[in-house]
Parts: structure tokens; sequence; C-alpha cells
């Protein structure tokens, strides 16, 4: 294993399975990755979170060896992706983006094609072929052609096929796309018992109540890490004081009028009501009972809640936003 | 390099190549539409020119000349003229393509031991024509004198006349002088441009933009392995759609052939892998299907049509263009192939031209390596 496992930014115990430092990446003028630096341990689900374009993808091509860095150093499993990339890809799996599957083959072609080019030979083969068709639910579709899936098949056996080789650290992005919510659910409880046995999972996703299922957290934005640690952390450091639950018959009118509180920090829309982040509550309840009234807003429910990782994201990025306007 | 992965990876290719009809049209009747289009289509000799008469003379030696024109098979009796001015009329108008006009006192001529001459009028819109025209009436007129010649001499006595020349021009190669087997050989080489090239090219390309290509290069998989897996089912298509095409020649079109298998199948091997080559370097480069198809299209199939020497001989190009022929290697198979098949030339006298199609394929062999990379860069 590598001896610098770059351990300061929380990973904690357990072997370093991926170690990523200073890590650059320049398209021409535009940088996608902006000085990122993390690590993940053994056996950890470690979630990648960010709006499109945030520099998800780049930076996973670059631990698949796909890309190559402009500049920083990133380790996995033990070898650095820029001067060994041959002996990065054997040992990890990795899922893009679209599920690239050839769609023309059969299930079983697929399967059998990536064992061959992963070198699973002789019964551990079909014993691994065995395995995939149970965990993608298609034992029995063995035959058919792969066009005619639907996304969650298509996904899971995407999975198999990535995995086949039973890699230690797995590389997926954006794995859920596009898929309906039940088979989701399904994807993430394969996810949790890789996890279980110990194999790495590295996912990329912009659903937040996938981010929920992670160990652990980075968030990027405009290619830089604006945030890293599991999501309880991130919910509880992200909002500074408390946040409110406001429902009212005007949002419209309602977040005007707050807004202009000195009282009021943030307010955001969150579906049909609004999320307040205020100093304190005790002090700010009765300022925004008074300004809503002025405004002709109908206070249906106001009171304290716990942020979730959606509030923690909003106000992640908010300040990061303000802290470096964009270039 | 690992035969696991190579096996793998062709397998897939095959499996995939009999999966997608556009390729089994191009692997399948590509070869077969190609072979009958040039082998019936193109036609570089003329037969049943249309032709008029106008006999001033009328004797018995005036229509034996041109009886010998109306018996032939490249003319075709189509007027007799009355006078010069429905000859021309016919011309004119384009009924006819060729007059033959005989003079007055031709037989008289004839009899006396003197020269006589005959007019031929000929429409030259289409000089290539016009020039095959005035070919096939010489002969036909040089025969007709020659046995003019010989029946005078032997009415007269030979001490008296001066002795007779006989002329015979010998056509070697290609003793019919029929175009089709100056054509269908090269046939071969159109039909390995397209698979080589073009088919390859598209299925790299296609790998690219469907993602699949991605997906295959985060596997340890190795660049030469994709290259050679890629390229080994279709380097068995074109060796059988080339063997197909060489038997259609040999068996349908009855082009002669004289040469060894053995050397037609090297050399066909050569030509193909070095197509094969181009098309995935290109498909490495351009990695959408438009962008390679076309530019397939423009690097292997024109110049393997155009300046191949496939139809058009290259001697009769101009000498800019003779130099661009050389940098493609189809020239080079082209003429392998005539050679091979008209001549039976051997390996010895081929050298040149294998030794050029060997180079070609060891430069874009090296270029297509370098070009593909199992990055996203």
């Amino acid at each position: 294993m590598n001896s610098t496992p770059l351990d300061r930014d929380g990973a904690g115990a357990g072997e370093v399975s991926v170690a990523v430092q200073d890590l650059v990446k320049r398209f021409g003028a535009f940088t996608a990755v902006d000085h990122v630096t993390f690590s993940t341990r053994k056996g950890e689900v470690f979630g990648f979170l960010g709006p499109n374009g945030s520099g998800k993808s780049t930076t996973i091509r670059i631990l698949c060896g796909l890309l190559r860095p402009t500049s920083g150093r990133a380790v996995v499993a033990g070898f650095d992706v820029a001067s060994d990339p041959e002996s990065v890809r054997r040992r990890i799996g990795y899922m893009s983006q679209k599920f690239s599957l050839y769609n023309d083959l059969t299930v079983l072609e697929n399967l059998r094609f990536y064992g061959g080019l992963y070198g699973v030979t002789g019964a551990r083969l079909s014993q691994r072929i065995n395995w995939a068709l149970r965990m993608a639910g298609l034992h029995g579709r063995e035959d058919s052609r792969t066009a005619t899936l639907s996304g969650g098949w298509k996904q899971r056996l995407a999975l198999g096929c990535a995995v086949l080789h039973r890699p230690p650290i797995v590389f997926l992005d954006e794995p859920t796309s596009g898929v309906d919510p039940l088979s989701r659910r399904q994807f993430w409880e394969l996810i949790q018992q890789m996890a279980e046995e110990g194999v790495t999972v590295f996912v990329s996703t912009h659903y937040m109540d996938e981010a929920e299922y992670c160990n652990r957290l980075a968030l990027l934005m405009r290619g830089r890490l604006i945030a890293l640690g599991a999501p309880s952390e991130l919910k509880l450091g992200a909002v500074q004081g408390d946040l409110m639950l406001l429902e009212t018959d005007s949002l419209q009118r309602a977040i005007e009028a707050v807004r202009k509180l000195p009282q009021v920090r943030d307010a955001a829309v969150f579906g049909n009501a609004l999320h307040l982040v205020v100093a304190g509550a005790a002090d700010a309840n009765q300022p925004i009972r008074a300004a809503l009234a002025a405004a002709r807003a109908h206070v249906l429910r106001l009171e304290v809640i716990r942020p979730s990782l959606e509030d923690a994201f909003v106000a992640l990025t908010a300040s990061a936003a303000a802290a470096e306007p964009i270039r | 390099m690992s035969a696991r992965r190579l096996f793998a990876l062709a397998r897939k290719e095959m499996i995939q190549i009999r999966r997608d009809p556009r390729s089994l049209i191009v692997v399948l009747l590509m070869p077969v539409m190609l072979m009958a289009l040039m082998g019936y289509g193109i036609g570089l000799d003329q037969t049943d020119i249309p032709l008029c008469v106008y006999d001033r003379e009328g004797s018995q030696l005036s229509q034996d000349l041109l009886k010998r024109f109306v018996s032939n098979r490249y003319f075709s009796l189509k007027l007799n003229a009355e006078d010069y001015r429905a000859l021309a009329d016919a011309i004119e108008s384009g009924r006819c393509t060729v007059g033959i006009v005989i003079p007055l006192y031709f037989s008289k001529l004839l009899n006396a031991g003197q020269p006589a001459s005959v007019q031929a009028v000929i429409d030259a819109t289409d000089n290539n024509t016009a020039n095959l025209i005035i070919g096939y009436t010489q002969a036909v007129v040089a025969r007709f004198s020659a046995d003019v010649q010989i029946d005078y001499q032997q009415r007269r006595g030979p001490a008296l006349g001066a002795p007779v020349l006989n002329v015979e021009a010998r056509t070697w190669f290609n003793e019919e002088l029929e175009s089709r087997n100056f054509i269908v050989p090269g046939v071969v080489a159109l039909v390995m441009a397209v698979i080589g090239t073009f088919l390859t090219s598209l299925t790299i390309a296609r790998e690219w933009e469907r993602g699949t290509m991605e997906q295959l290069i985060s596997t340890p998989v190795a660049p030469l392995e994709v290259i050679a897996g890629k390229l080994i089912p279709y380097y068995v298509i074109g060796m059988v759609d080339a063997g197909s095409c060489a038997a259609i020649s040999a068996w349908w079109f009855e082009v002669p052939f004289r040469g060894s298998l053995l050397l037609l199948f090297g050399a066909s091997s050569l030509f193909l892998i070095g197509v094969l080559l181009l098309g995935f370097m290109i498909s490495a480069l351009a990695k959408t299907q438009l962008a390679a198809s076309q530019f397939a299209l423009l690097t292997t199939f024109l110049p393997a049509f155009l300046l191949s020497g496939f139809a058009f001989p290259i001697d009769q190009m101009p000498a800019a263009v003779r130099m661009v022929t050389r940098v493609f290697p189809a020239r080079y198979y082209v003429t392998t192939l005539k050679s091979i098949f008209l001549k039976g030339t051997g390996a010895a006298a081929l050298a040149v031209p294998l030794a050029a199609m060997l180079i070609f394929a060891a430069i874009v062999g090296g270029a297509a390596v370098r070009a593909f990379r199992k990055t996203l860069d």
C-alpha cells in the first residue's frame, strides 16, 4: 500500500482505498476539478454530491484512469492513477453515466464479454454470472437482448458487469439517473451489501435522499470541494442557528416580507413551504409573524425543524457562492 | 496480449455484425452488387455503334467492304443513305455516330492497283468513343485492304507486285480486348476498401458515440488487444468477400486467372490489413460515425475508385494526379490484382507494389496505435 495516506480530512480509521490530494483538471481555460483533496476508507460508501457540471464525473473519470489529472495526485488501491493506470483498472469496477452496455448483445453475452475482459474464467465465471443474474433479477432472461430491458434491469446488469471480477473499489457515476424509485431503492440495497463485504463504493448523485445513505459525502460545486463529512455532520454544521418551517397562503408575499428582516439570514422555498434560517427561533418568532401580518400573508404553520440534507446543501452552496462569486 | 481478452473482443464483434442489418448488407450484398454493377454496367467497349453508309459506286467491291462493317459486332447499320446530305443529317441528328462514304471509281482504282480512300465521318462529341470508332474503322478497312492486296497479287502473280507486308497487331493479356477483364479484378479492391475502412471506422466510432468505449477502456484491456480484437472479424470477412469476388470474376465473368492463388491471398491480406488499420485510426480520431464514415469514404473508397487505375488508367492522368496516386495503397493493390489475374505475374516481379502496401500498413499501424489512447482527454 501507498505510505502517504493523506489522512488529514477525517477519513478516520481503517485502510485507505482512495487518496486524492490537490487534484486539478483543466480543459483549456475551464477548470473542471479545482484542488480537490479527500480520502476514503475500505468498505465505505462515499458519495459525491453536487449539481451538474460540478466536477463529479470528471473526478471519477480521473480516479478510473480515463482522464489524466492536470496536477495533483490520486492514488487508487495503492497505485497512482497518472503513472500506473493499468494497475488501477485491474482493481476497480466502473459504471459510467449511461450504463454503457451493448444493447445488441444479450444479458448473458454482455456478462461473458466483461468476464473475458477481466479474466474471470471457468467455474468462477459461471458462479459470478449466476450471482449477477440473481442480483439483477434477470434469471430466466439470460437470452434477452439488453435493449429490451427496462432502466432498472439495465442498471443492475451494468453493475453486475462492472463488478464481475470482484474489485475492491467500485465507481458508480450517477447510477440511478433515469431509474424508477423502486429500482433505485433496490440498487442502494446492493450498494450497502457490497460495502458490508468490504468493497469501497464511490457513488455520485444529485438525489438528496440517496446522499443520506452514504457514510460520507463530498459536496462539489464548480469543481471545488466545499464540504466533506457524514450526512449528519453536514446537516449540523451547515445551518448556523435555527431552521424554521413556514407554511403560508402566499409564498411570494411572505418571502419578500421575511427577507427584509434582520433576524432572517436566509429564506428558501421548499415545496409548498419556506425554510427560514434564523439566529435564534425564540427571538425571531414575533418579528416574523408581525412582518407576515403586515404583508397580508396568513401564517398556517411556523415551527423549528431539524435541517435536512437539502437545507445543508442549500446553505453550503450559498455560503460557498458568497465566498467566491462566479468567475 | 491476452488471448482470452482478444477472443472476448472478437467474439463480441462477430455477434454485433451478425445482428446489425446495415453491416450484414455491406458484408453480404455489397460485393455481389459491386461485381454486377462493374461487370455489366461499366463497359468501356463500344458495340453496335449506329452506322450509316453512303455507297456512291455500288460495285461488288464496295458492297464487299460495307458488308464487313455490317457483319461486325461493333457496328450496326441504321441507314443506307441516298446522298451525302442524308448521311450528314443522320450524324447531326445523332441517329448515327459514324458514316462511311465510298467514293466513285473505288473499285476501278483498286482493280488497277491504285490506292483508294474511304471517308469516315465520326461524331466526336465524346472523344473517347470517337477514338474507339476510328480504331475499329481502321481495323476493318485495314483487313479489307490486306485481302484486296492478296487477291491482286494472286491474280497478277507475285513476281509482278511488291511483296505483301502483312502487319498483324496482337493484343496481349487481354486478347479479347474486353474492358471487363480489365475492370472486374479491380472490384476486389473496392470491396476491400469499403469493408476495411468504412465498416470498421463506423463500428468503432459507434462505440465512442454510445459510450461503450468509455466502459471498455476502463477495463484492463490493452490498446493492441482492442485494435486486434476489433479488426480480426473484419479481416476474416474481407478475405471471404475478396475470395468470392475473385471467384465471381473467374467463373461468372470468365476473366482469365493466370497467377498464383497464394500470391493473391498474400497481396490481399497486405492491402486489407493496411485499410483496416486506416479505418481504426480514422475512428480513433473522429469519434463520431458521421465524421468517420465521410473521412473513410474520402481516404479509401474514392481513391480506390478513381486513383487506383481500377477503371481509369493511371498513365493517362496528369502528372500531378499520377504522383497523388502513389500515396494510396489501392493503386498498388489494383496493379497487383490485374497482374496476377491477367499476366500470372509472380511475387518477384510484384516486389515493388507489395513492398509499398507493406510500408503503408506499417505506417498506418503505428499511427493507429498512437491515435488510440485509453483516455478520454
